[in-house]
Order: C-alpha cells, then structure tokens, then sequence
C-alpha cells in the first residue's frame, strides 16, 4: 500500500507525473493549472525525474512541441487549462490525427470573455470533438489515478491516441484533501516501459509525419479515427481492472451511484457529481429512488453502455458545467443521443451550473431532484434547459 | 451524509489562516481522518478579509464549495466580527474562536450568539509575539482549536506543525510555533 498524503488536485497530479517519469514535458503557465507543472518543475530541477522540460513562449508551441518529441518517440506530457488549452486547438487535431499518445491533464476553467480564471467544463468541452480522449475526475484521488491510468491508455498499441485528463479548476486542483499514493515501483511497473511506433529518431527506418492527403484518402483517414475510438472503451476497461487489481479501486466509462433501482436519475461529471451523492444520499433516506450517473469517459463517449444503465429511469436531469450558447450543454446532448436508442424514453432536462466557478450548493442539487419528483408525478417537463444557481 | 465536522476560518490575507487550515487537514489526516482545506480564491491582498474551510470526516468527504453551516468558527483577527457576518449559517451548537485579548464573555455579547453556541477566546496574536517575534497567530489558533474541538491530539498536530514549519523555517522560528501551539492550547478561555 502506498502512503497517504494530504494535498492538493495539482500536487497528486503532479507526483503522478514524477512517478512516470515521462521522456519530455514542454509546457507553458496558466491558471489554474500552473502549480502542477510548477512542481513538476521542481522536480526536474532537483534532479528527481530525467524530464526534459522545454519551457515554451506558449500554449501552441507547448503543444507542438509535444508532438515534435512524441514523433521523435519519447513518452511526453504536458498539462493547461482554458485559454491555453484554447491555444492548443490546431494543434490538438494534428496530435490526435497523428495518432500520438500525449497525455494532458487538463485543469478545468472558464474561458474568456469576461476573463475568469474559475471552474467550468467550457476548456474541456472545447476540445471535445479534437479526437483525445477525455477522462473527468471528481477529486483529487480519481485525477491522480486517472493520470496514473491514461498513460496505459494512450499508449496502448492498439490504438495510441492522446488523452486529457480533467479535473475542476480551483475545486480540486487547489483543494486539499486525502489521497492514497500508489508506490514508485508500483507506478513503474503499471505504466510500463514506453514503446515507441514509428519513431522519427529511428534513423535506419526513416519516415514522414504530416503529409498532405487530398480528397482521395482524408475521409478514409478520419474514419479511420472515429474506428479507432470504437476500440478506447475496451482498453479503459481493462487498464481499469489491471489498476484494480493493483490498488483495490475501481473505474469505469462511467460511475453509477444508487442507480440500479432508480426512477429518476441525475447525470454530472466532476466534482459536482461528488456534492450530488450527498443530497440523493438524504433523499433515499426520505424513500425516494435517485440515483447518479457520472460519465467518466466523456471522449469516446459510452452511448450505449450509458443507455442500458439508464433504461429503467422516468426522469434524467443532466447538468452541465458548460454551455452551448443557442444550444443544449454538451453533456445533455451525449446523454439525450444515448437515449434515443431506448423503447422507453425518459423524460429530459438540461441544467446549466457553476459556470466561471460558480458554486454548486446543495440546495441547487435538491432543487433538481424536487423537479425530477414532480415530472416522474406528472409526465410534464417544463423548460428542458435552464440555468441553475443563477442570480436573477 | 457521513458525519463531518465542518470548519470556517475568518482571517486576513497574510496571517497564515489558509496555512493554519492546511496543517490542521495533516494533523487530521495523520490521525487517520478524511480531510479537506481550502481558501476562497479571489484577488488575494495582504489585509483583505478572507475565509478558508476545513471538513474532517471519518468517512470519504465528497462535498464540494463553501462550508455553510459550520461547527466550528475561527475569527483570527477580532476586528473582522464588524467587518463581515460571522456568525452566518453556524450550528446551534456551534463553537466560535476568537483571537483577541478581550474577556471571553465581552466577546460572546458582542458576537450575539445562540446559547446553545459556545464562545471561546485566545490572545493568540500575543502568544505569537512572545513565542518568535512575529504576529502570526496561526499556530496559537491551532492549539486552542484542538483544545475546543478535540478534532486532533495535541501531540499529533504538534508534530505537523513542525512539519509544516521545518520545510521554510529556522530551528528557532519551528520551536517558537510550538511553544505557540501549546501556550494556545493551554490559554484558551471560555466565555
């Protein structure tokens, strides 16, 4: 067993990177995620990883850096948050349809205009259809553990596709709490040693990343990406067992919370999902049957496994941490697209929350529950999207 | 809901508050508890009144944002009682700590509190200079906290706080701390 420590989302995440080492990390500030790489950095610098740290003049150039060294071959990492990750766009296209196993842990925040440098899904959300994959973490031990995981992931060979880890800005990448460490050598052996697939560095063998694809073969290219994600799923859940096995707890594509006799149901991702199991925790107390669903992988999203867990639910109220302006919060619409192929479908709504760090109080979660009692009573929806804990 | 003791800490920017809640969270942590600690975040400005929270839980904490009906109130600087509602939300058995060198029971009419709350004062501002020179109550706050609450043993949060201290601090500012820890935990007063 490992040791337990009290710290922060940022801090586990950056031990995590300590522990795996990675071949090369460029990386440029950004609130809230720059204590991450800010230790990471320490750790270079007392010589406690063999990282190279590229410190770079921006978040595009952080990104195209990674990409620089993971074709060249090297395990590579970085880490942003909102307008950084907003930076990276082009570029997290071409690391993904070049098929390189970065990893990212993404700190959740809002995005500009107006400036806030809190937590939102909005970064994340962003970059959801850019091909990574994308894993949320309620608290610090999950984005501890998720980053421990994607690297598995990622780097798995029968798909090497980058993936993000995401935790809320603030919430948890500043708060401190408990987290269980896994050890060194266990963290070693789980991540494994890196296996480079076609490295640009292999000068006997020599190759070109990048090359120009007309119409003749780029929509085959991109199905053959959306194939590829096909095959993500299979691979989160077996690096889930395998990391079970090693440290006694267990992950998903998605975390069921009293669902199994639910009849209506709550779906939010991250640490909101945490503040949820509290409130349907008294409402089970007073008889009536809530249950949570919490997406963990968010990119490929699980539409079907997500169908058959909510199948036997009246009433879904799906809250979203970021918004579609003119549009339904990207969540309700994955999970509204998992519905579609029920023969009974439940009753929607889209709650829109804690943007720009807003916080999500109790009574915000209690309020969704008394309307999902009501619509379960009546068969009536009012409003599907609405914004919730909003100052009128 | 697992049983949790929840804890605001009113101070000012630079008084070592959101230092004084993180050490309680490893003393608590290494008694074997579930913690959390964390500082509102806003434009932080030395003097500013700010509030930090503690949970402390035997079981996996999983709520999230402010602390809104705590237990316990730690008022590092007794002129915030004028300057914000720190009173708001607390429990009707809730415990109010105070850093000041004003009779405890002044302080309780002044805070107006239920009397069912408990109203405790320690001058952990003096405690602080006598002990290393410098008015960081933190640690005298620290002390009587345990005293109040019985959240932590003494000899558990005094080994964090040497812990916290050991890793910026001189031999001689560690021991200061304490000294301020233990003079709190044995100058708390009820009112």
């Amino acid at each position: 067993m490992g040791k337990i420590v009290a710290v922060t989302g940022n801090e586990a995440c950056a031990y995590a990177l300590k522990q795996i080492n990675p071949d090369v990390c460029a990386a440029y500030p950004i609130t809230p995620a720059t204590d991450l790489m800010q230790r990471f950095s320490g750790y270079v610098s007392n010589g406690q990883v063999d990282t190279e740290l590229v410190l770079v003049e921006s978040e595009h150039s952080a990104m195209s850096a990674c990409i620089g060294a993971a074709a060249a071959g090297g395990r590579v990492a970085t880490a942003t948050s909102s307008q950084g990750l907003a930076l990276m766009w082009e570029m997290l296209y071409i690391a993904a349809g070049t098929r390189l196993p970065i990893v990212m842990p993404l700190v959740n925040r809002a995005l500009s205009a107006p400036l806030n440098i809190h937590g939102d899904h909005s970064d994340g959300m962003g970059a959801r259809d850019t091909g990574w994959i994308q894993i949320y973490s309620e608290n610090a031990q999950e984005a501890y553990d998720n980053l421990v995981q994607s690297f598995r992931i990622a780097e798995h060979l029968e798909i090497r596709v980058p993936a993000m880890v995401c935790m809320d800005g603030f919430i948890v990448s500043h708060s401190i709490e408990r987290v269980e460490y896994i050890d060194d050598a266990d963290v070693k052996n789980f991540v494994g040693k890196f296996q480079a697939v076609h490295p640009l560095l292999d000068l006997e063998h020599p190759k070109s990343y990048g090359p120009l694809i007309l119409t003749d073969l780029y929509h085959e290219y991109k199905r053959a990406q959306h194939e590829v994600m096909t095959k993500v799923p299979g691979v989160v859940l077996e690096v889930a067992a395998e990391f079970e096995k090693m440290t006694g707890r267990k992950y998903g594509l998605f975390e069921e919370y009293r669902l199994e006799d639910a009849e209506i149901a709550i779906v939010v991702m991250s640490s909101a999902a945490g503040t949820t199991k509290d409130i349907i925790d008294q409402y089970r107390e007073k008889g009536v049957k809530v249950g949570l669903l919490k997406p963990r992988m968010f990119r490929p999203f699980p539409f079907t496994q997500i169908a058959e867990a909510l199948k036997h639910v009246n009433a879904i109220a799906v809250l979203d941490r970021a918004d579609s302006f003119g549009g339904y919060g990207p969540l309700f619409s994955e999970i509204a697209g998992a519905v579609m192929s029920m023969d009974h479908k439940p009753a929607m709504i889209n709650k829109i929350f804690g943007l720009g760090g807003r916080d999500y109080l109790p009574e915000q979660a209690e309020q969704v529950i008394n309307e999902l009692i009501k619509i379960s009573e009546t068969g009536k929806v009012g409003a599907i999207k609405e914004y919730i804990g909003v100052r009128e | 809901m697992a049983k949790a003791i929840e804890i605001r800490w009113h101070g000012r920017g630079g008084q070592g508050t959101v230092t004084a809640a993180k050490v309680l969270a490893d003393a608590c942590l290494s008694g074997g508890g579930y913690v959390q600690a964390f500082p509102e975040y806003g434009p932080e400005r030395a003097g500013a009144p700010i509030r930090a929270f503690n949970r402390i839980s035997d079981n996996v904490i999983r709520m999230y944002g402010p602390v809104l009906h705590p237990k316990v109130v730690s008022i590092a600087d007794a002129t915030l009682i004028d300057a914000v509602n720190v009173t708001e939300g607390t429990l009707d058995d809730a415990i109010f700590l105070v850093n000041t060198s004003r009779d405890p029971k002044e302080v309780r009419a002044k805070l107006k509190v239920k009397d069912s709350q408990k109203v405790y004062t320690v001058d952990a501002t003096k405690i602080a200079v006598d002990s290393f020179g410098r008015p960081l109550p933190n640690s005298s706050m620290l002390g009587a906290i345990c005293k109040i609450t019985e959240v932590v043993g003494m000899d558990v949060l005094l080994e964090n706080v040497k812990k916290s201290f050991g890793k910026k601090f001189a031999q001689k500012i560690i021991d200061g701390n304490l000294n301020a820890a233990k003079r709190g935990y044995e100058e708390v007063r009820e009112g």
